[in-house]
């Protein structure tokens, strides 16, 4: 699914992350922690084909990043949901519409997929919410509006960067759940977070693995929970 | 998902949805057009009015001539009727009038005032001629009358004509110039607004990119929105130009220099061109704006 070979990015002469080499399988789960500073969102964003690794090879679905064209990079974007901590959305449109809206910008038929849809505003408890804008829902439901948003185009692959991180715990429980049901359906998913409460709170539910970054290098790869 | 109303004239489904309905740049964007298209409109419409005025005025003058008979006081009379004789019977000529006392002290009223007393000033004797259609041989009618009526001149015009052709003339070019840097600052505007709006909305471009919309879809969200602002904005300024021009005096009144300014007929119709056009140079510049900037942004 992902594989990072000696893979590095630099801001400027600031080397952010150096020789990152490791393996994502198809269908896991990882979460990525590490102090703030040691590069997880650079990580993920390389993840998500936001930044092109400066060194080293990134390979994701079975293809060198480097390689791709612009065409070919929106392609397997479409293949990546992605929940940011400050989720980003479009605030003029509804909760209903910013959900909708990868499919609207791949040329989808908004009409073919409104069962799915509806779905999914009540799988992340949102439908009663539908038409209120992004503005007036709570930081918990803007988190649960991400993923939704994340899992329209039904990814192979989910990248979350600190998605509880302004949630409470009992809020950080019912997205890590969400999480573990989308993984449990094949999705692969791989979750930055600093909460070791929250990474601990999986053990029994699915296998996990932690990744855990220092300086820009990860100095604990792959262990398992 | 609630479709535009005006999607059906753009294709597609409402993508300029995703492009936020409210901003400094649309704001920006409209008002500029409606200015533009408010000057462009009042500068065609004066271009036309003018063009038309100076073509009345240029026929009025070659169609007409003045013969003016200097002679002493006792003499006048029988110059005049002279003068007369030669002017009805020669050809090429419709009709020749004497111009009374206070139909001339009427002519000099816009230059010397109304209370001129009668008899006061040492005005000649003036005779309109209205020239026919195939006009007449004014060298031989010149020399009739030198012949014939000795005090009298006869004045074909071409002193007045000649400077009003070229004024016209200039004027014209002059309208033609303000046209063109109109068009220009439009387009120009439009780029920076389309630079603004492009500027401004960085995260939802960043948003769109990483939710896998391409570059062109963007784009095309961003021009549909501009285009149409600069569109609605330019239709405002030209029916605000147009109700301007209203207020034009309709007939050139009969003792005015700068009356008939106004516009008739199929010549409204050329202030339609001035939204379409500011459309299309929306379309071009926010286009190239929006393919430069997010090309430039990675």
């Amino acid at each position: 699914m992902i594989s990072l070979e000696n893979a590095g990015y630099s801001y400027g002469s600031r080397a952010i992350l150096e020789n990152v080499t490791q393996e994502l399988a198809a269908g896991s789960f990882h979460f990525l922690t590490g102090p703030s500073g040691a590069g997880k969102t650079t990580l993920l964003k390389l993840c998500y084909l936001s930044l092109m690794p400066d060194s080293g090879k990134l390979e994701i679905f079975g293809q060198d990043v480097t390689k791709l064209n612009r065409e070919q990079i929106t392609q397997m974007r479409r293949r990546i949901g992605v929940v940011h901590q400050d989720c980003q959305f479009l605030n003029h449109l509804t909760v209903r519409q910013n959900i909708a809206l990868p499919l609207l910008v791949a040329g989808k038929n908004i009409e073919d997929n409104m069962e799915n849809l509806e779905d999914l505003l009540a799988w992340v408890d949102l439908d009663h919410r539908a038409d209120a804008f992004p503005e007036e829902i709570s930081g918990g439901e803007r988190q649960r509006l991400a993923l939704a948003r994340a899992v329209i185009m039904d990814p192979d692959m989910i990248v979350a960067d600190e998605p509880t991180g302004n949630v409470d715990w009992e809020m950080g429980q019912r997205l890590l759940t969400l999480l573990v049901e989308l993984n449990k359906m094949g999705k692969t998913i791989l979750l930055a977070t600093h909460d070791l409460n929250l990474i601990r709170s999986i053990k029994g539910r699915v296998p996990a693995s932690v990744l855990r970054l220092k300086g820009g290098q990860l100095d604990l790869a792959g262990a398992q929970l | 998902m609630n479709l535009n109303p005006l999607s059906f004239l753009f294709g597609e489904v409402a993508s300029d949805q995703v492009v936020p309905p409210r901003g400094n740049a649309a704001w920006l964007t409209g008002f500029a057009s409606a200015a533009m298209a408010f000057i462009a409109v009042f500068a065609l419409t004066l271009s036309i009015a003018v063009g038309r005025l100076a073509d009345y005025w240029s026929l009025e003058l070659i169609r007409t001539a003045t013969v003016q008979i200097v002679a002493a006081e006792s003499e006048l009379d029988a110059q005049t009727e002279a003068a007369m004789r030669v002017l009805t019977t020669s050809s090429g000529i419709d009709s020749a009038k004497i111009i009374d006392e206070s139909e001339q002290l009427n002519l000099l009223e816009p230059w010397l005032g109304n209370d001129l007393p009668a008899g006061t000033l040492p005005v000649p004797r003036l005779i309109d001629v209205q020239f026919s259609e195939e006009g007449a041989d004014l060298e031989s009618l010149r020399l009739r009358l030198e012949s014939e009526a000795p005090g009298a001149t006869l004045d074909d015009h071409s002193y007045w004509r000649e400077p009003v052709i070229k004024a016209s003339k200039r004027l014209r070019i002059m309208v033609a110039i303000s046209l063109a840097l109109t068009g220009l600052i439009t387009v120009i505007i439009v780029v920076l607004s389309a630079n603004s709006a492009l500027a401004s909305n960085q995260s939802i471009i960043r948003t769109l990119r990483l939710l896998g919309a391409r570059d062109s879809y963007i784009a095309k969200a961003f021009v549909r929105r501009i285009t149409l602002r600069a569109t609605m904005g330019a239709v405002a300024g030209m029916i605000l130009a147009l109700l301007a021009v209203l207020t034009f005096p309709t007939q050139p009144e009969s003792n005015g220099l700068l009356s008939g300014l106004s516009i008739s007929g199929l010549d409204w119709a050329y202030s339609l061109l001035v939204p379409l056009l500011v459309a299309v140079s929306a379309f071009i510049a926010s286009r190239m704006a929006a393919r430069y900037h997010l090309h430039s942004v990675t």
